[in-house]
């Protein structure tokens, strides 16, 4: 552990030197911003206050963003210091594989939580200040963070996977593209289909929703969803979340980075630098 | 000394790509404060046989143990120093911040600013390694090697990219490497370099190990010629040439190739010859000469 630590020490300077950090809390600060400015409109429609109404949209933002930010700091993790030849020396000191990606992992997610926290937070302080937030909000606004990270998580562990397994850091960057756009997009646009096609079959009533919850994407979406009603409302997603218990978003959402990191060192110890 | 706490012990190593075997049957022993140099071409097996000490590779038979214990073990690693050949490393950290990680990955309180100053990045220790040159990230690379008090020290062409006081350097930490008691390996291609500063030669050719000993030791089995050349006076080189059996390689020089046993023999026919002979060089067969021979250019 002290070793992890070390790692994580290094990789967090690196994040700050690299201007790392800084962008990514920017990139967050301004998407979210602007979807608060722009999402103001229905509040008076649907009865609930303008922070509710923000964190609805910012849960459709995190589910492009987090994944994206994390697979941009995830690719490199291995492939980069095998590519500059600097793997083989870290190898030779006495830490585990494993040691080394939980270190890089608890840097990389802590400057995804700074940036998430600042830029879902600044945003929610705007719409707070502007349109009223309740008890009920502020606890979407604290899960939407919570749960952004943990999607971060996810992507960072499967970033390092793709990382360890592709030949070389442009091939782990295409990959990581691939994987971004068959978990945020192409799996979402094949289980419509597949409803489509069913018309209200078997399928869409019993199997659909725990498809959907496979995927940690639509897990983290359906996680915030279900557990706030209004957020719910007003994000038109209370169908496929009543169709599940409750702790099923949540297990998918825990327990795919769990998945990943086993799935990374596992690639890992099969890399002969 | 206790034979298990060897610091490193190689007994009938095989290492395969794919279907083609890279090392075959390797024993390789190197004892405490020894310095032994590895030569052999490129693609000989150098640096794949200290991946395999380094357990960054496996090897389908035989065994490797360091200090007693298996390649890769925490054990193993830590008793272990290594430098890879053009070693880089993150270009966003500095030199001292770099050498920092090390010294906690290896657990070791280490005076980074003293070992900095030591390989001589004193003045550079606080810039970014992504602006040193290929010398100093060298250099950065030994003050690693350093770390700690390395039971074993693996130098995968640790010359390279130096350049000659920085390898005079080079050699002076390496013989307190050697003086610390630490097993010493250089893998090298720089022949007249390693042929005064270590204790042993091992020469790998198409990962098989054709020759270990010392220089002397490689010398007497290789039977190589000693060179004498002779240089007449006046019009005296024929005669010597056909007095010696030597061969004429300009208008007043004879070189005669003799066996070592015949040397002082050949020395006195020639000394004999009284006036006819201005000045005689000898040259002993250099490691040169003698890796030549055991890397296969000479052979057969």
């Amino acid at each position: 552990m002290r070793r992890a630590f070390a790692i994580a020490r290094a990789e967090m300077l690196i994040l700050r030197r690299n201007r790392w950090l800084f962008i990514a809390t920017l990139i967050m600060l301004a998407f979210a911003l602007a979807l608060s400015f722009a999402g103001s409109a229905p509040t008076g429609t649907l009865g609930v206050d303008m922070l509710t109404v923000s964190v609805a949209s910012m849960t459709t933002l995190s589910v492009y963003l987090a994944p994206l930010l994390a697979l941009m700091m995830g690719f490199d993790a291995v492939a980069g210091d095998r590519d500059r030849g600097s793997l083989a020396l870290l190898l030779a000191y006495p830490a585990s594989r494993a040691e080394i990606l939980l270190g890089k992992l608890m840097a990389h997610l802590a400057a995804l939580a700074v940036a998430m926290c600042i830029g879902f937070g600044a945003a929610g302080a705007v719409a707070a200040w502007f349109g009223g937030a309740g008890a009920e909000s502020l606890l979407a606004l604290g899960r939407l963070v919570l749960t952004s990270i943990l999607l971060g998580a996810v992507f960072l562990v499967l970033g390092y996977a793709l990382s360890a397994l592709s030949s070389g850091a442009t091939a782990a960057a295409g990959l990581s593209a691939g994987v971004w756009l068959v978990f945020v997009v192409l799996y979402d646009l094949g289980l419509l289909g597949a409803v489509v096609m069913d018309s209200g079959g078997i399928f869409t009533q019993k199997i659909f929703p725990w498809v959907m919850v496979a995927n940690p994407a639509d897990a983290f979406r359906l996680w915030n969803v279900a557990a706030s009603e209004s957020v719910a409302l007003s994000s038109g997603m209370a169908g496929a979340a009543s169709a599940l218990p409750g702790w099923a978003a949540p297990l998918s959402l825990l327990l795919w980075p769990a998945l990943g990191f086993a799935l990374a060192c596992a690639a890992f110890r099969r890399v002969e630098p | 000394m206790d034979n298990a706490k060897s610091p490193l012990q190689i007994r009938a190593l095989d290492k395969f790509r794919s279907k083609t075997q890279v090392l075959h049957g390797i024993d390789l022993d190197i004892a405490p404060g020894e310095r032994l140099a590895l030569l052999g071409h490129n693609g000989a097996g150098k640096s794949t046989l200290i991946k395999a000490v380094l357990g960054l590779i496996r090897h389908e038979g035989g065994s490797i143990q360091i200090c007693g214990a298996a390649p890769g073990s925490v054990a193993a690693r830590a008793a272990t120093a290594f430098l890879p050949e053009a070693v880089s490393f993150h270009p966003a950290l500095t030199g001292h911040e770099q050498l920092s990680l090390f010294a906690r990955l290896a657990g070791e309180r280490a005076d980074i600013d003293g070992l900095l100053e030591r390989v001589g990045l004193g003045e550079a220790m606080h810039r970014r390694i992504g602006a040193y040159s290929k010398g100093m990230r060298q250099r950065l690379g030994l003050a690693q090697v350093l770390l700690g008090r390395p039971k074993l020290a693996l130098l995968d062409e640790p010359t390279s990219g130096l350049d000659p006081i920085s390898r005079q350097d080079l050699y002076a930490i390496i013989n307190e490497l050697a003086e610390q008691g630490a097993a010493v390996l250089i893998a090298s291609h720089a022949l007249t370099e390693v042929e005064a500063r270590t204790d042993r030669i091992a020469i790998l050719r198409k990962g098989v190990k054709v020759a270990d000993d010392t220089l002397a030791g490689l010398s007497a089995q290789a039977g190589l010629p000693v060179r004498l050349r002779v240089q007449a006076s006046d019009a005296h080189a024929d005669r010597i040439a056909v007095e010696t059996g030597g061969r004429r390689i300009n208008g007043a020089s004879v070189e005669i190739l003799c066996s070592p046993q015949d040397k002082m023999a050949e020395l006195r026919k020639i000394a004999a010859m009284g006036d006819a002979v201005a000045d005689i060089d000898m040259v002993p067969p250099r490691l040169e000469d003698l890796y030549r021979h055991y890397s296969g250019e000479d052979r057969r």
